[in-house]
C-alpha cells in the first residue's frame, strides 16, 4: 500500500495536469485570435468589401468577387444539401429502428469523416470533368456533398429530442405519419434544425481544399455558374503564399471576415440551443 | 387502407432522399477507382513502393507522402493526446458548473476556425517561433538524427503542431461524451473504498478505455485528413526524413498542390489513387473507431442522451 500521503500528492498532480491541458489547448485559440484580429483589423476597410483585387504587385483592391464567389458557392451548396439533409434526417428518426435507416446511418457517418480534399477530388471527377471545365457548380457540388451528412444528422437527432406524446396525439387525432411529421414533429424541432444549417454553413463556407480544382480561381468579377469562381477561402490561400507584402496583409483581412462569421455563427448557435437543452431537461 | 398506402408512400419518398447519402458514399469509391486507373495499370503496386515523384518524366512513386501523412499525423497523435484526455476530464469531472459550458464554446471554436485560417498563422507566426526554437537548439543536440538538417521552421514540428492543435478538440468532445457514460456507481465505488480522486478518476477512464481508444482513433482519422493548414507549413519537400526539422509532403497536401496544375492523365490518375487510397485509410479508422465508441456507450448508457447540434458538429 502506498503512503496516503503520496496518493494525495499523485491526486493532487493529476489534477494541475488537466487544468494545465485546458490552459495549453486555450494558448494556441487566444494566439490564431489575437493575431488574426490585430493583423487583420489594420487590412480590413470597405475597399475590401467593394474593390477588386488589384492588379499583380499593386497596393490595395479588395476582395469584392471572392466575397460575392463564396455566398453563390455556399448557396448552391445550400440548395442542394439542406432539402436531401433534412429529409433523410426525416427518414432516420422516423424509421429509426429499420435496416436501411441504419446503413443511412453509417453512410451519413462516412461521410463525415471522409477529408474535404477526397471530396474535392470525386467533385472534379463528377462535376469538372462533365462540363469541361472549373466551374462554380462544381464548387457548389463539393460543398453540398461536405454539408449533407451534417445536416442530416443534426435533424435527426433534434427530431428524436421530439417527445414522442407530440407524434402519439397527432397520430390518434387521425392523422397520417405524414401528417403528423410535417405538422408537428418538424415544426417542433424547426428552431434547432435552423441553427443546425446555420452552423453547417459556417463550417462549409471557411473550407478551401475542395475549392482548389473545383471552382478554382477567378481573377475578375463573374457570377456565371458555369465559369471558374473566386470564394474568400481560395483567395485568402493564393495570397498568403504569394510574395507580396500587401497580399499577405489582405490574406489576414480575409482571415479576419471568416472567423468573425464562425465565431458569429457558433455564437447565435450557443444562445438558440439554450433552448432545446431546456427542452431536453423536461 | 389509403392511409396504410400513404404512410408507405412517405417512406418511399423520404427513403429515396436517404438514399442519395448511400449512393454518394459509393459514388466517391466508384469515381475514384475509375479515375485512377490508368495509374494502377501503369504502376501496380509500385506505386506504394517507390520514392521518385517525377511529373515531368511521369514517373510516380508515392511513398515519400504516405510516410509524411503517417509521421505528422503519429506525431500529432502523441503531442494531442494526453492534452485532450486532461481537457476531458477537467470538463466532465473536476471543473466548477460555471466553467464549464464556457470551456466547451471554447474547445469547439478551436474545432470551428477554417483550416486555412490556422494555416495562415502557421506561415508567418509560428514558423517564425518554430525556426527560433530550432536554432536555440545546442549543437550537440543538432546532431541527433531527429534534429537534423538547417532550421527552417518549415517542417515536420510545425505540421505535427499545428494538426496536434486541430484535432484536440474532436478527441476531447468524443472522450467528454464517453465519459459521461461511465456510470456513477463506478466512481462511488472507488470513493468508497478510500479512493483519492485520481484514483476514482482512474477507474472510470479505465472503465471507458474502449470509448476513449476511439475517440483517440478518430482524431487520428481527422489528422491523416487534414490538408491546407498542413499544406502550408510542412515544406512540401517530397523526401522521407526522420528529422523533425526536415521539410517532407503529405499526401493530402501534394493533391492539393498538384491536382489543379497537373497537365497529362496520368499526373491526374497518380494524384486521384492518393486520394483513393486516403479515402480507403479514413473510412477504415473512422468505422473502427465509431464500432468502439458505439460498442461503449452501447454497452453503458442508461439515459440516451442526444447530443446538441453544436454537440454533434464537433464529434462529426
Amino acid at each position: 500500500m502506498m503512503h496516503y500521503r503520496f496518493r494525495k500528492l499523485l491526486s493532487s498532480l493529476f489534477v494541475g495536469f488537466c487544468a494545465l491541458s485546458v490552459l495549453i489547448a486555450l494558448v494556441p485559440l487566444a494566439f490564431v485570435l489575437f493575431f488574426v484580429v490585430s493583423k487583420g483589423i489594420g487590412a480590413l476597410n470597405v475597399d475590401f468589401f467593394t474593390h477588386m483585387p488589384a492588379p499583380v504587385g499593386e497596393a490595395g483592391g479588395g476582395m469584392a468577387n471572392a466575397i460575392v464567389g463564396t455566398l453563390i458557392v455556399t448557396s448552391l451548396a445550400a440548395l442542394m444539401a439542406i432539402p436531401i439533409g433534412v429529409v433523410s434526417g426525416i427518414y432516420m428518426s422516423e424509421y429509426a429502428g429499420s435496416r436501411f435507416a441504419s446503413i443511412v446511418r453509417f453512410a451519413a457517418d462516412t461521410l463525415n469523416g471522409v477529408p474535404s480534399i477526397v471530396i474535392g477530388v470525386f467533385a472534379y471527377g463528377v462535376v469538372v470533368v462533365s462540363v469541361g471545365g472549373f466551374s462554380a457548380l462544381a464548387g457548389g457540388f463539393a460543398l453540398g456533398v461536405m454539408m449533407i451528412p451534417i445536416i442530416a444528422r443534426t435533424t435527426e437527432e433534434l427530431l428524436l429530442l421530439v417527445p414522442g406524446s407530440m407524434r402519439e396525439g397527432a397520430l390518434a387525432l387521425g392523422a397520417t405519419r405524414a401528417r403528423a411529421v410535417v405538422s408537428v414533429v418538424v415544426p417542433a424541432a424547426l428552431p434547432g434544425i435552423i441553427t443546425g444549417v446555420v452552423l453547417a454553413l459556417a463550417r462549409i463556407a471557411g473550407e478551401t481544399a475542395p475549392l482548389l480544382f473545383t471552382a478554382f480561381n477567378n481573377r475578375y468579377f463573374s457570377t456565371s455558374l458555369t465559369q471558374p469562381i473566386s470564394t474568400l477561402t481560395v483567395q485568402v490561400f493564393t495570397y498568403a503564399t504569394g510574395p507580396y507584402e500587401d497580399w499577405h496583409r489582405q490574406a489576414w483581412a480575409g482571415a479576419l471576415v471568416l472567423v468573425a462569421m464562425v465565431f458569429l455563427c457558433s455564437l447565435l448557435a450557443r444562445l438558440a440551443t439554450r433552448r432545446v437543452e431546456q427542452m431536453r431537461a423536461n | 387502407m389509403r392511409e396504410r398506402s400513404r404512410d408507405l408512400g412517405f417512406r418511399l419518398g423520404t427513403g429515396a432522399f436517404a438514399l442519395v447519402l448511400v449512393v454518394i458514399v459509393c459514388g466517391i469509391g466508384f469515381v475514384l477507382v475509375q479515375q485512377s486507373m490508368p495509374s494502377i495499370r501503369k504502376f501496380g503496386f509500385d506505386f506504394w513502393r517507390t520514392e521518385t515523384w517525377n511529373p515531368v518524366i511521369g514517373d510516380f512513386g508515392a511513398l515519400p507522402f504516405i510516410w509524411g501523412t503517417l509521421y505528422s499525423s503519429i506525431l500529432a497523435l502523441i503531442l494531442a493526446t494526453p492534452i485532450a484526455i486532461g481537457i476531458a476530464v477537467f470538463i466532465s469531472e473536476l471543473c466548477p458548473d460555471v466553467l464549464r459550458q464556457p470551456l466547451v464554446f471554447l474547445t469547439e471554436l478551436l474545432a470551428a476556425i477554417p483550416s486555412i485560417v490556422y494555416g495562415l498563422w502557421g506561415v508567418f507566426v509560428m514558423v517564425p517561433w518554430v525556426r527560433t526554437l530550432e536554432t536555440s537548439l545546442p549543437d550537440s543536440v543538432r546532431q541527433w538524427s531527429l534534429f537534423t538538417g538547417p532550421p527552417l521552421g518549415l517542417g515536420m514540428l510545425s505540421a505535427a503542431m499545428i494538426l496536434a492543435v486541430m484535432i484536440i478538440p474532436f478527441t476531447s468532445s468524443v472522450s467528454r461524451e464517453v465519459l459521461k457514460s461511465v456510470p456513477a456507481a463506478q466512481r462511488e465505488g472507488a470513493y468508497a473504498l478510500g479512493a483519492t480522486r485520481y484514483e476514482a478518476i482512474r477507474a472510470a477512464l479505465f472503465y471507458a478505455r474502449t470509448g476513449i481508444v476511439g475517440a483517440i482513433m478518430l482524431g487520428f482519422g481527422r489528422a491523416l485528413g487534414e490538408t491546407m493548414a498542413v499544406t502550408m507549413v510542412i515544406g512540401n519537400n517530397p523526401k522521407m526524413a526522420i528529422s523533425l526539422f526536415a521539410p517532407q509532403y503529405t499526401m493530402a497536401a501534394v493533391v492539393a498542390n498538384e491536382f489543379s496544375e497537373a497537365s497529362d492523365a496520368l499526373h491526374l490518375s497518380a494524384l486521384t489513387e492518393i486520394g483513393l487510397v486516403l479515402f480507403i485509410i479514413t473510412l477504415v479508422i473512422n468505422s473502427l473507431s465509431r464500432l468502439l465508441i458505439w460498442s461503449m456507450s452501447g454497452r453503458t448508457t442508461i439515459v440516451e442522451e442526444p447530443a446538441t447540434p453544436l454537440a454533434a458538429e464537433s464529434a462529426a
